[in-house]
């Protein structure tokens, strides 16, 4: 329950964020929300001698759509994602994961970036954003950069984001067709047993394109292309569901822990991807 | 030893002001500096939400937040919601209905289903208990806090009603 001491620092723009990262080096965090760093740092699982509160930098709590694109500042928070009527037209499927994610509470404070950020595999936005080839844009002292979402994550929390730099904002095309993620959990605010993001799109009775993701199944989240592809020119009957759940369940590396062993895990994979891909496929 | 911090906050309509390091937690300021004590502490990982307060119009779990980054808040805790003479609807409705035994969960359902209700002032059973699911309760098993919680919305809404 009680952190270990540290100096707070709450700077108003990000040259002073970047600044006292370069000074401090490994010593230093930024927060946004504080919903899985504070936690570990009340476990003392984290240590943080010098922590930075992004809270007051500007520009990197808005969501605009507009030319196909959509882009979310990595400060937007969960509930953000739920409250935003445009976001919800154009990309349904944010406001259905970010439903399933912790709490009321911790989804007032919890923000999108910290999600990604963070490279829990647990955290449902990774498989979700890695669903929608979002890219995250990474500020550092030599400026910016931008990351596919299916190249950041490398086991579990680690990322391609380097100890100094920011990730300021996702950006995403506007997707198209039907969605669904679907997560199976023990209960409200638990992290996935197994979750799927889905999006897939309809030429008549066809499927035209898949994207297929899923969360919590291995030390990083899986997009799984051969899943995507195995649903593509079909009518998305039961062999090619079939077909793109055993591509991913090849992909997957499940651990045992309290959600259950193993076999459990894999067989719940196959059962919430093949509801999600249904779902997805009922709305395209 | 790391530098204070000068906090400002204004707590249920009183301005406080001191000195805090930077790793005192939101919940403690509250109970153990301000003396306000209706917020618990029920666990250690953000689940329970015996903390919740209401700060800049968010129902946040004061467990999980640094006092640098309360600094300059407003915040609304189950003192600032009503009196013992005048109480708050949602205060009159759990008594009413039965939802509370043992207290410990109260302040923090309380002063999250005053947010709940401002947010959405009809919900159905389903969306109060999915609005109030940060809220853990070990007494009452939810069915009459789930009462009285409509129950306070459709007297809160006859009320606005009546004044129009």
């Amino acid at each position: 329950m009680i952190p270990a001491a540290f100096d707070y620092y709450r700077p108003k723009d990000m040259a002073g964020v970047l600044a006292l990262l370069q000074e401090h080096g490994d010593d230093a965090r930024v927060m946004a929300g504080g919903h899985s760093l504070i936690p570990m740092m009340k476990l003392r699982m984290a240590e943080v001698p010098h922590l930075i509160d992004l809270q007051d930098v500007p520009g990197m709590s808005e969501i605009s759509i507009g030319d196909g694109k959509i882009r979310i500042g990595a400060l937007v928070t969960q509930h953000d994602i739920i409250a935003h009527e445009g976001l919800a037209q154009s990309a349904p499927i944010l406001r259905e994961a970010a439903m399933q994610i912790a709490d009321p509470q911790v989804r007032y404070m919890g923000t999108v970036g910290g999600n990604l950020a963070n490279g829990d595999p647990g955290n449902d936005m990774p498989g979700l954003m890695q669903c929608l080839d979002a890219q995250f844009t990474l500020v550092g002292a030599d400026g910016e950069r931008s990351v596919a979402a299916r190249e950041f994550y490398e086991a579990a929390y680690m990322t391609a984001r380097a100890d100094d730099e920011v990730l300021t904002e996702i950006t995403l095309a506007t997707p198209n067709g039907g969605y669904a993620y679907e997560k199976q959990k023990r209960k409200i605010g638990d992290y996935a047993t197994a979750a799927a993001a889905v999006q897939i799109t309809r030429d008549g009775s066809r499927c035209a394109s898949a994207s297929i993701a899923m969360t919590n199944l291995s030390d990083v989240p899986v997009w799984s292309q051969s899943a995507g592809s195995a649903l593509v020119d079909t009518e998305v009957g039961s062999d090619a569901i079939k077909a793109a759940v055993a591509y991913m369940l090849d992909e997957i590396d499940p651990t045992e822990d309290n959600r259950g062993p193993v076999a459990f895990k894999r067989h719940v994979a196959g059962a919430i991807l093949t509801r999600a891909i249904q779902r997805a496929w009922s709305r395209a | 030893m790391p530098e204070k911090l000068h906090i400002k906050l204004n707590v249920n309509g009183k301005s406080e002001e001191f000195l805090a390091e930077p790793r005192e937690l939101l919940i403690h300021t509250l109970r153990e500096r301000l003396r306000v004590t209706g917020p618990h502490i029920g666990c250690d990982s953000s689940h329970c939400g015996a903390c919740t307060v209401t700060l800049n119009g968010k129902s946040v779990k004061s467990c999980t937040m640094f006092i640098g980054q309360a600094n300059g808040a407003e915040i609304t805790t189950i003192e600032g919601l009503g009196t013992p003479d005048a109480l708050h609807v949602l205060q009159e409705s759990f008594r009413e209905h039965h939802g509370l035994q043992c207290g410990f969960c109260t302040p923090g359902m309380i002063t999250r289903a005053a947010k709940l209700l401002e947010e959405n002032p009809s919900p159905s059973e389903e969306e109060v208990r999915f609005g109030m699911a940060g809220n853990i309760c070990r007494c009452t098993g939810y069915q009459n806090i789930v009462k009285s919680i409509l129950a306070a919305a459709s007297e809160m809404n006859a009320a606005k009603e009546a004044a129009e």
